[in-house]
């Protein structure tokens, strides 16, 4: 293929993402998951970035999980979203940043479907005005926060102090990404690289040094799914669809797993706990697993955040054998104290997973 | 080990290199109505002895067409031929006698 086509088709694939000035929306399950993600992000992207990245307590949850869970209708769920334009608006913001996938997936649906139904976008306006007394404005650029942290992956590769590298054999770390179905796999046209390529995190693994680990499974689910795993009856459907893609990429023994959504970090990690206690059967090197973290959390190590101030202890895997791997200095005896020295309390050992 | 209460279920992959086109053609040959079911699942509504145990037509032309033809064998062995199936197929399909062709090609080895 001549050079000049093929960039021209790549460019098809990219995505507009502004520079500066966001309004920024925290997810509702990630502050519980993986606590310190969120505020990693903001203190990469306002401190050491030096953005302009504005939040606010008084945004809500999208309703994302409610409506699909079936247990809240789409014009509920749009008028919430309007409610978080509109404060968006309030303070004067037209760049609008999400933590969650979930939510950038359904913030990706409601402007289609205004889009679409301009009739709909009315009725949800009026339904705003009557339940809140605001006015909302559609954001001009709708982003991920992953998004934003790809944008400046090499700036943030040249501050960082340490690379995705085995600092024992000098060989880049095997890293599997994995990217929220509900990032571009409903809108292709909405996230990097499309559907076919998904970018956002291969770009990051790229940029810090890391090694791309490409397996059948790649591009399959966590296993979240939302009632496949609420419900617990459907529980083993959840468990095995994630139990597919971790027997998919073992042959490839990864160091770890990058991810860009709340639910999969999450399932990719308590699942290998389940796993490995009902099966025996663990993924990791000499009966360990393999670390799962928020690219938040490897944008940190990279920088050279301390790996419990980025709350890598709430992980079920535990991550020693990757900080070792990347050469992290951290001390064992600190790892479930919190921020104010106090004990955190440890959970019960595992009797399979290390 | 610790029972959580839900654990893995068996995988449902259909592996379609195993669908044998010879059987399915030799089946299409004799009954051409296979082709034409829309799985509306009427048959399976009505089905007397669908009430007791587990058979289904529409489940088993399924699964010949996803290479399962022994589940499909299993799932037509408690058909009594009573025809109710073919009295409300809205494809007016012949159902007793591809329930009797099915079973005989597909019992052959």
């Amino acid at each position: 293929m001549i050079y000049e086509g093929k960039q021209k088709i790549w460019s098809e694939y990219q995505k507009e993402i502004p520079d500066d000035h966001y309004f920024y929306v925290r997810s509702c399950i990630r502050q519980s998951f993986f606590p310190a993600s969120e505020a990693t992000f903001l203190d990469i992207t306002r401190n050491v970035l030096e953005k302009d990245i504005f939040e606010t307590e008084h945004h809500t949850t999208c309703g994302g999980i409610a409506y699909h869970s079936d247990t809240i209708p789409q014009e509920t769920v749009m008028t919430i979203i309007a409610r978080q334009f509109a404060l968006m608006a309030k303070h004067g913001y037209e760049n609008y940043v999400c933590s969650c996938i979930t939510s950038f997936g359904l913030y990706c649906e409601t402007m289609e479907t205004w889009r679409e139904f301009p009739e709909l976008e009315a009725k949800i306006r009026e339904n705003l005005w009557k339940s809140c007394k605001l006015e909302f404005a559609k954001p001009k650029f709708l982003v991920h926060a992953s998004d934003l942290i790809y944008k400046y992956r090499n700036q943030i590769a040249a501050q960082a102090v340490r690379k995705l590298v085995n600092v024992h054999t000098g060989e880049p770390l095997k890293v599997v990404e994995h990217i929220g179905c509900h990032y571009s796999k409903m809108f292709p046209s909405k996230g990097v690289g499309g559907a076919e390529y998904p970018y956002v995190l291969v770009g990051m693994i790229e940029a810090w040094g890391g090694e791309i680990v490409d397996y059948p499974e790649r591009r399959h689910c966590c296993g979240f799914g939302f009632r496949q795993y609420f419900i617990k009856g459907n529980r083993g459907y959840s468990l095995s669809n994630t139990h597919k893609k971790f027997e998919s990429m073992e042959p490839f023994k990864p160091d770890l797993i990058i991810t860009n959504c709340p639910g999969c970090p999450y399932f990719l990690d308590r699942w290998q706990y389940v796993i490995a206690e009902s099966t025996g059967k663990t993924y990791g090197q000499d009966g360990h697993g393999i670390p799962a973290l928020t690219y938040e959390e490897v944008a940190g190590l990279v920088m050279g955040y301390d790996p419990w101030d980025l709350g890598l202890q709430t992980h079920q895997v535990g991550v020693e054998p990757l900080l070792d791997k990347m050469g992290v200095e951290y001390d064992p005896a600190k790892k479930f104290l919190g921020k104010n020295g106090k004990d955190l309390g440890s959970p019960v050992p595992c009797s399979c997973l290390k | 080990m610790v029972d959580f209460g839900f654990g893995l279920v068996p995988s449902s992959r259909i592996n379609l290199d195993l669908f044998d086109k010879g059987k399915y053609e030799e089946l299409a040959a004799l009954e051409p109505d296979v082709r034409i079911c829309m799985a509306c699942g009427s048959c399976t509504a009505v089905c007397t002895a669908g009430k007791f145990e587990p058979t289904s037509l529409r489940e088993a032309i399924e699964d010949i067409k996803n290479a399962r033809a022994d589940k499909a064998l299993q799932m037509l062995e408690p058909c009594q031929l009573c025809g109710k199936c073919s009295m409300v197929c809205p494809r007016g399909i012949n159902t007793r006698h591809l329930i009797l062709s099915i079973n005989k090609i597909y019992s052959e080895k």
